[in-house]
């Protein structure tokens, strides 16, 4: 048997045991099963991964079971892999043990471990399904199977109404990108008489300059295919419009936040263009969107998290502009490089929320970073290992040498300039836009976090830990909304309060993430960008063009330097408005109070589709119920014949009584004498 | 095939099995109805199975036939085909568990009310396997009178009126039907099903004919606008009532559409397709917007049920193959699901005595097994993907889209819908605090319940993930039906045009 099948169906089997049985074999057995599989997969999934790497793979389909048989509608259960695959098992696998030993220390006191593990395994099942799709159904199937884990993960616990509320909003909310992901898929079927990904994009190319009606409109077929699969894309990887549930998602348990909000599910939208790739590129429309919605979130998400004082939710909103940057270089065409920054992002944001967990189970469940300060000699190896983290995400690096983010970010900043189109030039410079913020609010949660004097005395949570007040595991951890976020006075020092080191589960995947962070971009950009490797690695999985990959490498050398450059401007600033000078900032709020509102409110997002959808939802529901359904069909239907009976029934005042029976009695006699008339009239 | 050789009346047997114990249940003490009434569903549901595995696939369409002439018109006249048998054994397989879900809630007249089931056992196999028109009529409407009574007697506080709507609506529908049937037999000079099914009726008299059955099979769906009896009769009806009415009786308009409307007349039905997709595009998106607002429980799931439907109609009258798979596979797994949403309700239910949404919340803290299988069904309901819910819906879709993507488009905003209404309902339920100290006290599925609601999730997983083996015995069936309606087959909206793939145009060149 094919390793994939362990790979993909062991953690099934975990999750099922753990699950079901979680109360039987107790919480260690169950941690153990569960994290478990999950090393077996990742031991089972890196020789696969090199042996693309090494260009010596074919890409292979296992046949796994018959789904759906449908006239030409014909679906089986079945594992692709190929390099694309590859990339994302060992992601998928490597950060889901990580974070699943990881949530060894960070879940030690929850009382539902088993139940939470089991969640954890069925996520990484459901994603292991999507990247291994050889079909739009089943990947479709892995597209809701880890919504459905995200859902219950987000909500678990579920004794916070905020917690429900945003993992009923995140399922919603998915579920309007899959609304476009299923009409994608329909019409991809009517298109191409099939839902085989290999059979569509080898049919594709021939469609271009064909023409389809949509709903009254008549549109290019593959655009119009493109576009409403990206809208599944949308959804899943929060691009602007449909990212609100991303940042409440940080309601969830912090490890829940770094595997699926971060390294995994969030970039399935991504692995979906990429997988797609062909398709897209007949249909330079599709494409052009595609960059712009990634360059419109790289740039909104980046300037929202610059004023978050909850540090996850800075994350939050990193991981949304990242995802966009990865977005418009498929868009400009640049596969390799989206999936490069995937691989590498997979690595440092998955280290820098774990780090952030580590920091928050230090402070005693608190999140704001207003109460943290001065913690870098108190948790070094967190200190050190988010160091690495930010190293990464700033894109650290000078000729060719550099962090992860260096070499996967840079690629695509310089591929957006080197495709030469409007739409590319237009991302470079939205893309340099958002590298400075990143910069900035990259260094603004370490020096907030790590630097300047403690800040615990006023931290609700940590007053708490110093009198032993005892709380509940669900409400410990606290997200804040930055809507709903007030000013908090200053009050320094440490309250008696010492922060510990977390113990070595906890460090030991931070440690481990951390190497990724450093090198993955340095060993691994000659095979995911370099136009002599990505031919060789790629095989064709995704549409990877020498020719960008060259072209990149001939920009203007003030193109080359200009994100390093940003870069630095962001350190500078924060460095001057959080080291330097702390009341900087407060002083910049007041004289643009406006700005800082409008960010805080997160450009009036929620806001604004809480008064378009919600709120309307809620009301036409009472009104096609109260008006429509009692007050008109009631009233004129059955309530008017009742009036009419009524009446009647005070000639024949036998019946009046109402009993039940004789209406029976009298539907009875009546069939009988129907079915009797009837008789004698055929014959 | 084997059937027929072996030479047993099985059908017959299906239908006066029920019939016989439930006569003799009136003459036992309420235990005893109770185990009689249990022994002959399981029986009947042990020959179900015996009937699944003899029925040929690849045989004739008609299996199993029967045919006693009575004099007359009226034959005695059975036989069933994929559909009718996967119909059938969706209620042989509910009726135990109907029973299961009496054995303690239902208290006063247990003989009379077992009775009752059993009855509407019969008439409802009746339903699914005659293949005479008056046959026919007579147990589709005689179906209504045990539900009519189960909920009337053993109904909630308002059982007279929900049953009273519940019996004017399907009365309405039924008499329009009748007069049809009757044009019919006048017309072909046959009350042969099958004959008839293959009878083509001139266009302008088709037309008359397809509203009158549409009049019956729309208030059995239920349709939008004539829904509203439904959300009343399942609030008012004992729990099992509810399974079998949401399980099996709405799933005999879907059965008299694919029966009757489209093979017997295949031109009305395409000229009606804008008017179904319109009243179907309605309800789903108004009765989800309705369930949305609900504060009953039963109510919620009642509506949801409206909408589930609509892929039912939206499906058959995409006049393909995955349409009209998609629906069949949309009737059988709405009638696991929705039933098993009806029993999760009766399990709290039965603890606290109210539906109101809010006298619940933070169930999964007292109760996990009953909020793991509650989820399961909800997820089902929902559509989520490895669960039969999907399959249905997905195929459906994917067929609808074939003629309409105004339809399709309608259509899908259900899955964001459903999905709202279902996960607020759970989020009510099992989320969030236990507040209430009633509530809180509640134990835990007993091993009874979880005999009800475990077969039902497993049925479930397999429809989800290896849904080949209910598609098999209907393909077909579905084939033979498509050839009969082929000739009236609308076109599809999309008017896709060949592409021009030719030398790369200058804009794609310039992209790289």
């Amino acid at each position: 048997m094919h390793p994939v099948i362990f790979i993909v169906f062991l953690p099934l089997l975990a999750a099922i045991i753990a699950g079901l049985g979680g109360r039987v074999i107790g919480k260690t057995a169950s941690k153990v099963v569960t994290t478990g599989s999950l090393f077996i997969g990742a031991a089972l999934s890196w020789p696969i991964f090199f042996s693309y790497l090494g260009g010596h793979a074919e890409p292979q389909v296992i046949p796994v079971l018959e789904f759906i048989k449908s006239g030409a509608l014909d679906v089986d259960w079945a594992l692709r892999v190929d390099a694309l695959t590859a990339v994302m098992l060992v992601v998928v696998t490597t950060v889901s043990s990580l974070v699943h030993l990881y949530s060894w220390g960070y879940m030690e006191e929850d009382p539902s471990q088993p139940r939470f593990f089991a969640y954890l395994s069925l996520f990484s099942f459901a994603m292991l399904m999507l990247v291994t799709a050889d079909s739009l159904v089943q990947m479709f199937f892995g597209w809701e199977g880890v919504g459905l884990a995200s859902y219950l993960l987000i909500g678990f616990w579920y004794h916070k109404p905020s917690a429900n509320a945003a993992a009923l909003k995140a399922f919603v909310v998915n579920r309007v990108g899959d609304f476009g992901f299923s009409l994608g898929i329909f019409g991809t079927f009517l298109v191409f008489g099939t839902v085989s990904i290999p059979a569509i994009l080898a049919a594709a190319p021939s469609m271009a300059g064909s023409t389809i009606h949509f709903a009254g409109m008549t549109v290019e077929t593959m655009t119009l295919l493109c576009l409403l699969l990206f809208v599944g894309a949308m959804g899943k990887s929060a691009q602007l419009g449909l990212h609100t549930w991303l940042p409440d998602a940080m309601e969830g348990p912090t490890p829940v936040s770094a595997l699926i909000h971060a390294a995994t599910m969030v970039t399935a939208g991504v692995f979906m263009v990429c997988r797609l790739s062909p398709m897209f590129e007949v249909s330079p429309t599709a494409l052009t969107v595609v960059t712009y919605v990634g360059a419109a979130t790289a740039i909104f998400a980046a300037t929202v998290g610059t004023v978050q004082n909850d540090i996850k939710r800075v994350i939050a909103y990193s991981t949304c502009s990242q995802l966009g940057y990865m977005f418009f270089a498929a868009g400009v065409g640049a596969y390799g490089a989206a999936m490069f920054h995937l691989f590498t992002h997979a690595f440092f944001k998955a280290l820098l929320f774990l780090g952030a967990g580590s920091v928050i189970h230090a402070m005693h469940h608190e999140q704001d970073m207003r109460y943290y300060g001065g913690l870098r000699k108190e948790i070094p190896i967190t200190f050190w290992t988010m160091i690495a983290g930010t190293l990464a995400i700033t894109g650290v690096g000078l000729f060719g040498v550099g962090f992860a983010g260096y070499h996967s970010k840079d690629a695509i900043i310089e591929s957006a300039f080197a495709s030469g189109t409007v739409h590319g030039t237009i991302a470079y410079a939205v893309g340099i836009g958002a590298a400075l913020l990143t910069s900035f609010y990259s260094w603004r949660l370490i020096f907030l976090t790590f630097y300047g004097k403690p800040r615990w005395a006023g931290s609700e949570h940590i007053q708490h830990a110093v009198h032993h007040v005892h709380e509940d595991a669900g409400e410990m951890a606290s997200d804040h909304d930055s809507a709903q976020d007030h000013g908090v006075p200053k009050v320094e020092g440490t309250a008696g309060y010492h922060p510990h080191e977390s113990p070595w589960v906890i460090l030991a995947p931070l440690v481990l993430l951390s190497l990724g962070a450093v090198f993955a971009g340095f060993l691994f950009n000659g095979a995911f960008i370099q136009p002599e490797g990505g031919p060789e690695f790629w095989r064709g999985s995704v549409a990877f063009s020498e020719h960008l990959a060259h072209a990149m490498h001939e920009v203007p050398a003030w193109v080359k330097w200009s994100p390093f450059v940003v870069m630095l401007i962001g350190l500078a600033i924060a460095y001057r408005n959080y080291i330097a000078k702390p009341d900087a900032p407060a002083a910049f709020v007041a004289m643009f109070p406006g700005i800082h509102k409008f960010l805080m409110h997160k450009w009036y997002f929620d806001e604004l589709y809480d008064i378009i959808f919600v709120r309307p939802a809620m009301a036409l529901g009472r009104f096609f119920w109260k008006r429509g359904d009692e007050q008109t069909i009631d009233r004129f239907g059955p309530h008017g014949a009742a009036y009419a009976v009524d009446v009647g029934n005070r000639i024949t005042t036998r019946l009046q009584s109402g009993y039940v029976y004789s209406y029976a009695l009298v539907m009875l006699l009546g069939l009988i004498g129907a079915a009797t008339w009837v008789f004698w009239w055929v014959r | 095939m084997s059937g027929q050789m072996t030479g047993i009346p099985i059908l017959s047997i299906l239908v006066a099995l029920p019939l016989i114990a439930g006569i003799v249940a009136l003459f036992l003490s309420a235990s005893g109805a109770r185990w009689l009434a249990l022994v002959t569903t399981l029986v009947s549901f042990a020959l179900g199975v015996w009937l699944w595995s003899a029925y040929d696939p690849g045989g004739s369409q008609w299996q199993f036939v029967e045919h006693y002439a009575l004099g007359g018109g009226i034959a005695w006249a059975m036989g069933i085909d994929g559909i009718a048998l996967m119909l059938i054994m969706l209620t042989l397989f509910l009726m135990p568990i109907c029973i299961g879900a009496s054995w303690r809630a239902i208290e006063k007249r247990v003989p009379e009310y077992m009775a009752s089931f059993l009855m509407m056992q019969a008439l409802m196999i009746g339903v699914f396997t005659a293949q005479d028109l008056l046959l026919f009529y007579i147990f589709f409407e005689g179906g209504l009178i045990p539900m009519y009574l189960i909920i009337g007697i053993w109904g909630g506080a308002e059982r007279i009126k929900a049953s009273y709507k519940f019996f004017l609506y399907t009365l309405a529908g039924s008499v329009l039907m009748l007069i049809a049937m009757l044009a019919m037999i006048l017309t072909a000079g046959t009350t042969s099903i099958p004959a008839l099914m293959a009878y083509d009726f001139a266009p302008s008299l088709q037309w008359w004919l397809w509203l009158a059955f549409f009049a019956s099979f729309a208030v059995k769906m239920p349709m939008w606008p004539v829904h509203t009896w439904l959300p009343d009769a399942h609030v008012q009806a004992p729990t099992a009532g509810s399974v079998i009415l949401a399980g099996v009786l709405l799933k005999m308009g879907g059965y008299g559409f694919i029966r009757f409307s489209l093979p017997m007349f295949p031109e009305a039905s395409a000229e009606f397709i804008p008017f179904v997709y319109v009243l179907s595009g309605i309800a789903v998106v108004v009765t989800s917007l309705i369930a949305l607002a609900q504060h009953d429980m039963k109510k919620l799931i009642a509506y949801s049920s409206v909408a589930h439907m609509a892929f039912v109609t939206f499906g058959l009258f995409a006049f393909n193959r995955q349409g009209i798979e998609g629906a069949m596979i949309v009737m059988l797994s709405h009638g696991l699901v929705s039933g098993a949403l009806f029993l999760c309700v009766g399990v709290i239910y039965d603890r606290l005595h109210t539906r109101e949404i809010s006298r619940y919340g933070g169930l999964s803290d007292n109760m996990p097994k009953y909020a793991l299988l509650f989820m399961v069904f909800t997820m089902a309901s929902v559509g989520l993907p490895g669960t039969s819910g999907f399959v249905g819906e997905f195929l459906s879709l994917v067929g609808l889209y074939a003629v309409s993507t105004w339809a399709a488009v309608v259509a899908t905003t259900g899955i964001i819908l459903g999905a709202a209404y279902m996960l607020y309902l759970y989020w009510r339920i099992c989320y969030g605090k236990l507040v209430h100290a009633d509530a809180a006290a509640m134990k835990d599925l007993s091993g009874r319940e979880m005999w009800l609601l475990a077969p039902i999730a497993a049925v479930v997983f397999w429809m989800g993930v290896y849904p080949e083996s209910f598609l098999r015995p209907m393909r077909a069936d579905v084939g033979r039906l498509l050839e009969r309606i082929d000739r009236a087959k609308p076109a599809g909206d999309s008017h896709l045009t060949a592409g021009k793939p030719a030398p790369a145009t200058p804009a794609h060149a310039e992209a790289h």
